[in-house]
């Protein structure tokens, strides 16, 4: 590590994987509610497990960005951040934000939550992603310029790199579109279309950028490629991103009372969305095939390579499944949207995380460039048993989402009701509870890597 | 000195890109296609009411256009620095002329108060030539960086990769109108 004060991304990073982990419980305990209805009930109802579980994924990614951001952006321009104590003041207002925010969900009325919050006052609430509290969400705002600010003069005042303008046009665009999350329109199509602008035009279009600027760091430091190839790359990937993320999104437009074009611009552009991720792959293995070195850091190179598949399995192979207009008329709204969103998140954004942490956090605890091997060991173990667990999760979902497809809406007039069918399909929501419960099992180890192996020497360059 | 030829011309990254662009236009044109077989009488109603005179002159300036990157990258290789830069500022003035008839095009549509919601005919025709202008403009942008450059003097026999580059885009701008002019305006 370069710069001192690429350490205030450490609480950053922390604080992301201990969200996850209350991410993953939360997941868990709705998994069983899936099967035992009142499991839990009173105290968790599920619409509340639900919201706590998309809220903290959406907030510890975050945490996990502005880590990434607070440790690359000082090494990408090769001078100290602008404000190490800006940075911490954040983190600490951030994570008091996001702490009370799953307090409120967990211990108070969604409604009483918005009454004593002066929800009235502008309104906001009530939208699914967007429960936080209108004042919380002033403070993620604020929180998000001061992140800005700092990110913008520290790369201002240092080096300018391609991967630092892509991860900065990406972390703009990301501050943007949340401001959307402050217009609520009394009609409900124009109320719909704009709620799909926050958390759906991030992860098919900006996020995409941060995504490809963090994998191409982690690939440059690991591999020793030359920089100017790599930027070549994250320049194409990136115009297609947007090129076909941005009105792509337009798939989420069909059926909610838009003009008729939108079956056309959304299904044609979000068709080639695969396109960019598979970029990425093809990316990420010539990358490592042709590498100048070898890195000891593994794990980080597994991360990266696993989030470069995983990203165009779950986004863009199971994205595509479902996004032709006449296809989404049946299955929109289904559990073949659940096991999409499951596997895209995961692999891109989860991953990735996961990535810059494994490649970062061995130096941030003061190791010269790797864990030892038998952290390492363990971090992999880790990596296998998450994957491979979020991949039958998502096959168990789709087949459970094909069945109530078929029964619910393909089969005429002997098409059955909603909740009969869930009966029906009961089988694949307790073996994907099964495949949820290794997730776990696989993150408790993720987090013992850490623990492991610290007295040990540091793993060897290999020659 | 041996002459470097490199195939495909200028970085192997711009083919992947002009691939993936194609792949976009060739759904559309696809879409258009499949969709005017149950619409052909509503397709050729509305087809005639397109102004295929500026289409025609449209065709002209982009060939001219890209006749002239040609001619621009054949003097930067032969080391003319300021002939290639005088065949650039002409490509960049024909695109330009197609971008002035186009927007005309456009207004005289919005004029008449024709949207995308019109009828089916014109959500394609609309969507593809707007899509290809906006193709034009970012073509236009790269052609205008190059010519900045080359009248810096950074190009030459030896270092023209990235002229390449630009000019390979420009010709698939170039392709994509001369399949989009008769399928739209005259088929």
């Amino acid at each position: 590590m370069k710069y001192t004060s690429q350490m205030v991304a450490k609480p950053y990073f922390i604080a992301a994987i201990a969200l996850f982990v209350g991410q993953i419980l939360f997941g868990v305990i709705m998994g069983m509610q899936y099967v035992v209805g009142d499991f839990l009930f009173p105290e968790i109802p599920f619409n509340v497990a639900r919201m706590v579980h998309t809220n903290l994924l959406i907030v510890w990614l975050l945490f996990g960005f502005m880590g990434a951001a607070y440790y690359m952006v000082p090494d990408e321009a090769e001078t100290e951040l602008h404000s190490p104590l800006l940075a911490k003041v954040m983190f600490w207002i951030f994570l008091a934000a996001g702490v009370v925010t799953i307090l409120g969900y967990l211990l108070v009325p969604y409604a009483t939550l918005a009454e004593i919050t002066m929800n009235d006052l502008l309104p906001t609430m009530g939208r699914e992603f967007l429960e936080q509290p209108t004042i919380i969400k002033i403070g993620i705002v604020i929180v998000a310029l001061a992140f800005l600010y700092n990110i913008s003069m520290t790369i201002l005042k240092g080096r300018k790199t391609v991967i630092n303008l892509v991860l900065l046009i990406g972390l703009v665009g990301l501050a943007v579109f949340f401001l959307f999350a402050f217009y609520n329109p009394s009609n409900i199509v124009l109320d719909k279309l704009f709620w799909w602008f926050v958390v759906h035009l991030w992860v098919e279009g900006v996020w995409e950028l941060i995504l490809g600027s963090l994998l191409a760091y982690v690939l440059i430091k690991t591999t020793g490629v030359d920089r100017e190839v790599i930027e070549k790359w994250l320049y194409v990937i990136i115009a297609m991103a947007l090129i076909t993320g941005l009105i792509g999104t337009g798939h989420h437009f069909f059926w909610i009372g838009t003009p008729g074009y939108w079956q056309w611009w959304g299904s044609i552009f979000s068709a080639l969305e695969p396109i960019p991720f598979f970029m990425m792959t093809i990316f990420a293995f010539n990358m490592v095939n042709k590498r100048r070195r070898q890195h000891p850091n593994k794990a980080a190179v597994l991360w990266a390579l696993g989030c470069s598949v995983m990203a165009f399995l779950g986004a863009g192979v199971w994205g595509f499944m479902h996004t032709l207009s006449f296809v989404n008329y049946y299955t929109h709204g289904s559990q073949i949207t659940a096991a999409h969103g499951h596997m895209a998140f995961y692999g891109a954004y989860v991953m990735i995380v996961l990535a810059i942490i494994s490649y970062a956090m061995p130096m941030l605890n003061g190791r010269k460039a790797a864990n030892s091997m038998k952290s390492q060991v363990v971090e992999m173990w880790s990596f296998w048993l998450m994957t491979v667990s979020m991949v039958f999760i998502t096959l168990f979902l789709t087949a459970a989402g094909i069945l109530q497809v078929y029964l619910q809406r393909m089969n005429g007039d002997a098409s059955l009701p909603f909740m009969v069918i869930q009966d029906k399909i009961e089988i694949f929501y307790w073996m994907r509870e099964g495949a949820g419960i290794i997730f776990l099992i696989g993150l408790i180890v993720y987090v013992a890597s850490f623990f492991v192996g610290r007295d040990q020497p540091e793993a060897e360059m290999p020659k | 000195m041996t002459k470097v030829t490199r195939y495909p011309p200028g970085e192997i990254i711009i083919w992947l890109f002009i691939m993936a662009e194609l792949l976009v236009f060739g759904l559309f044109f696809a879409a258009y296609a499949i969709t005017r077989i149950d619409n052909v009488e509503l397709f050729e109603l509305y087809q005639k009411n397109l102004d295929t005179t500026a289409a025609l002159y449209n065709t002209i300036a982009l060939l001219s256009s890209s006749y002239f990157v040609i001619r621009s990258v054949i003097a930067i290789k032969a080391d003319e620095q300021k002939n290639a830069y005088r065949w650039m500022l002409l490509a960049v003035a024909m695109g330009l002329v197609f971008i002035v008839i186009k927007t005309d095009e456009f207004s005289h549509h919005i004029d008449n108060g024709i949207t995308l919601s019109t009828n089916t005919f014109y959500m394609f025709y609309l969507s593809l030539a707007f899509f290809h202008y906006l193709h034009v403009i970012l073509g236009l942008v790269i052609l205008g960086v190059l010519a900045h450059n080359m009248n810096k003097g950074m190009y030459s026999s030896k270092e023209n990769a990235s002229v390449e580059t630009g000019a390979s885009y420009w010709h698939m701008v170039d392709l994509v109108w001369l399949i989009l002019f008769p399928l739209v305006y005259v088929m």
